[in-house]
């Protein structure tokens, strides 16, 4: 996966006379940097502004005084945060979601690509395809709705499923008991489908001389799989494993905020939700920025650690 | 593909398995699809049935009252029709925008192009946060208008890096040609280029189209003008409500407690399922064409 690598180096001679060639660059690409002027605004004003205004983190943020005119505080709003008694459960409820899709939602997706690979009849591999993508284009908004009526107490089909199968008549959206598994049922419906493409991808690049040597020398089924097709999609799954660990404090607010209510709040809070909540609904935009900003440098610190990780144990990073 | 290739093994164990393949998938693509499937025939049944069966995919007793109670209602088509109207400008502007930098970053002589290039990744992987980028909106004073829906996600960094590595994989003789015979980089991009990349980018509009038509978070944090609100907004306010009265949607026909939101959900999820074909014929070509290529 060549997305984030270097691009190959121009086949130029290395630059001499540096100051003439710059003017001379300036005049000869005018058009080019006429053209990216829109989209590097862009950057500036909704990417690297914000970063900018994060230092309200070490203010007292008063949004009459400005950034520059509010009382800095240094670290005090982190201190409040990592000293907070919600801080364990938060980190306790963002974890587990995110392990639930690292360690569950992940790997099911390989399985489900290695399962389509493994498909012969050509015509129901592209209609399961077909199939299975679909849930990714739905809005969390909607995916939620769903789950809403398909678990709606006494008349959805899937209450009355697990209520029968479970023997409960739990008010399944509500109990807290029921919120990781619905989360996590989420999750696998909208997204093992779409992730599989990346998969596929890989697969389809496989040398087909290495499964045609392996079954001359007597290699079944499964032993292909193993020693050809998962060594083959390798370095896929360690590039999204560094990506998806670098995201593990994003749970990925929307589908969390919907799926939220007063009565699962003690396991449905987590730090993206909790940031909103602090800071748009009760206007502590520097504490909720603070504790934005913890998850961001956290999610930075690991996706370097396991990209480092990675090439240690002679895998390909990203960087 | 690679299953087309294999010699066939015609072994007892391999044979059981490839059914059991076959039984497995097909319970997999239709566990994708039911849901969805309930929830339409759940929009054309009656009260009763929706909350005596439990289970259908086809109704028993078939009628529209869900639906037209929700087309007697102000309230979901002006979001209906609004949200269109922001996700078609919406699209224009965010493609134009990223084809716009996509398309100089593909000319690898272009000075300061691997600085633009590795401030564009580390966005991918730091991000100021909601509170810092709420604030930028606020002070641009875009809060409660749909620019706020538009301008903020403008520029994805994925889709701007595979674009712009699809630009770079193009024969550079065709846009030599074109500059000899004295067109500029506009002109350059306008009738060379982008032709050459039409089915990559009508991948990309419609990946940008789905992105706008379905989000949540930036009506939720930028819109407190319930009169703006799109149609996510509208269809949350419906799902999430006990139930509505008929004043509530502004409506002339009661509505149906149960049967609108079935039919709420399937007018929030048509359009993207209307899309959906075009998208499939092309997003698996169209992303890897990007990423393979470095």
């Amino acid at each position: 996966m060549t997305l984030l690598a270097a691009p190959p180096a121009p086949p130029h001679a290395p630059p001499r006379g540096r100051r003439r060639r710059r003017l001379g660059d300036l005049v000869r690409y005018r058009w080019l940097f006429v053209l990216m002027l829109p989209g590097l605004v862009y950057f500036a004003l909704f990417r690297f502004w914000p970063m900018w205004g994060a230092r309200i983190a070490f203010k007292n943020y008063i949004p009459f005084l400005g950034i520059d005119g509010s009382e800095w505080v240094g670290l005090a709003h982190l201190r409040e945060f990592l000293s907070n008694p919600d801080f364990p459960r938060l980190l306790e409820n963002t974890l587990i979601v995110a392990g639930l899709s690292l360690f569950i939602a992940f790997p099911l997706t390989i399985v489900l690509a290695l399962l389509l690979n493994e498909l012969r009849l050509q015509i129901l591999k592209r209609t399961v395809q077909t199939l299975v993508y679909i849930p990714h284009f739905l809005s969390w908004t909607v995916v939620v709705s769903i789950t809403a009526l398909l678990f709606a107490i006494g008349t959805g089909p899937l209450w009355t499923f697990f209520g029968w199968l479970f023997g409960t008549d739990a008010n399944m959206l509500a109990d807290p008991d029921w919120f990781r598994p619905l989360i996590l049922m989420q999750e696998v419906w909208k997204n093992t489908g779409w992730g599989t493409i990346i998969f596929l991808a890989a697969l389809a690049g496989v040398d087909q001389e290495q499964y045609e040597a392996a079954i001359i020398d007597g290699a079944g089924r499964w032993q292909r799989v193993w020693h050809i097709t998962l060594p083959s999609i390798m370095p896929t799954i360690v590039v999204l494993l560094i990506l998806q660990t670098g995201q593990i404090l994003n749970t990925g607010f929307e589908q969390i905020y919907l799926m939220s209510n007063s009565l699962n709040r003690t396991v449905a809070d987590v730090f993206d939700t909790y940031v909103y909540f602090a800071g748009i609904e009760q206007g502590a935009y520097s504490y909720a920025t603070a504790v934005g900003l913890f998850k961001a440098i956290v999610g930075l610190v690991l996706i370097f650690g396991t990209n480092w990780l990675a090439k240690r144990f002679n895998q390909q990073g990203i960087f | 593909m690679a299953s087309s290739t294999h010699k066939r093994f015609n072994t007892r164990a391999g044979r059981a398995f490839d059914v059991l393949n076959v039984v497995l998938l097909t319970g997999v693509g239709l566990l994708a699809i039911l849901p969805f499937v309930y929830v339409l025939a759940g929009s054309f049944a009656t009260e009763l049935e929706i909350t005596t069966r439990p289970f259908f995919l086809w109704p028993d007793d078939f009628t529209t009252t869900s639906y037209e109670s929700i087309l007697s209602s102000d309230v979901i088509l002006r979001a209906f029709v609004t949200t269109v109207a922001v996700t078609v400008v919406g699209t224009l502007i965010q493609l134009g925008l990223t084809v716009l930098l996509a398309y100089p970053l593909s000319k690898v002589d272009l000075p300061g192009r691997r600085t633009v290039l590795s401030l564009v990744v580390f966005t991918m992987v730091f991000s100021a946060g909601m509170i810092p980028t709420f604030l930028v909106v606020k002070d641009l004073g875009l809060l409660d208008t749909y620019w706020s829906l538009i301008l903020p996600a403008a520029i994805n960094p994925f889709s701007l890096i595979i674009i712009k590595n699809f630009f770079q994989q193009l024969p550079s003789e065709l846009e030599e040609s074109a500059k000899i015979d004295g067109a500029n980089e506009l002109q350059v991009l306008r009738h060379v280029v982008i032709p050459l990349s039409k089915p990559v980018l009508a991948t990309f509009a419609l990946f940008y189209a789905v992105g706008i038509w379905n989000d949540y978070l930036s009506p939720l944090l930028y819109l407190s003008d319930t009169g703006k609100w799109t149609l996510q907004m509208i269809l949350r306010q419906v799902t999430a409500a006990a139930s509505l009265s008929a004043d509530e949607l502004n409506s002339d026909v009661p509505p149906p407690a149960q049967g609108i939101k079935f039919a709420v959900v399937i007018i929030a999820t048509i359009p993207v399922l209307l899309a959906y074909p075009f998208l499939q014929k092309h997003f698996a070509k169209g992303m890897l064409i990007g990423s393979v290529k470095g």
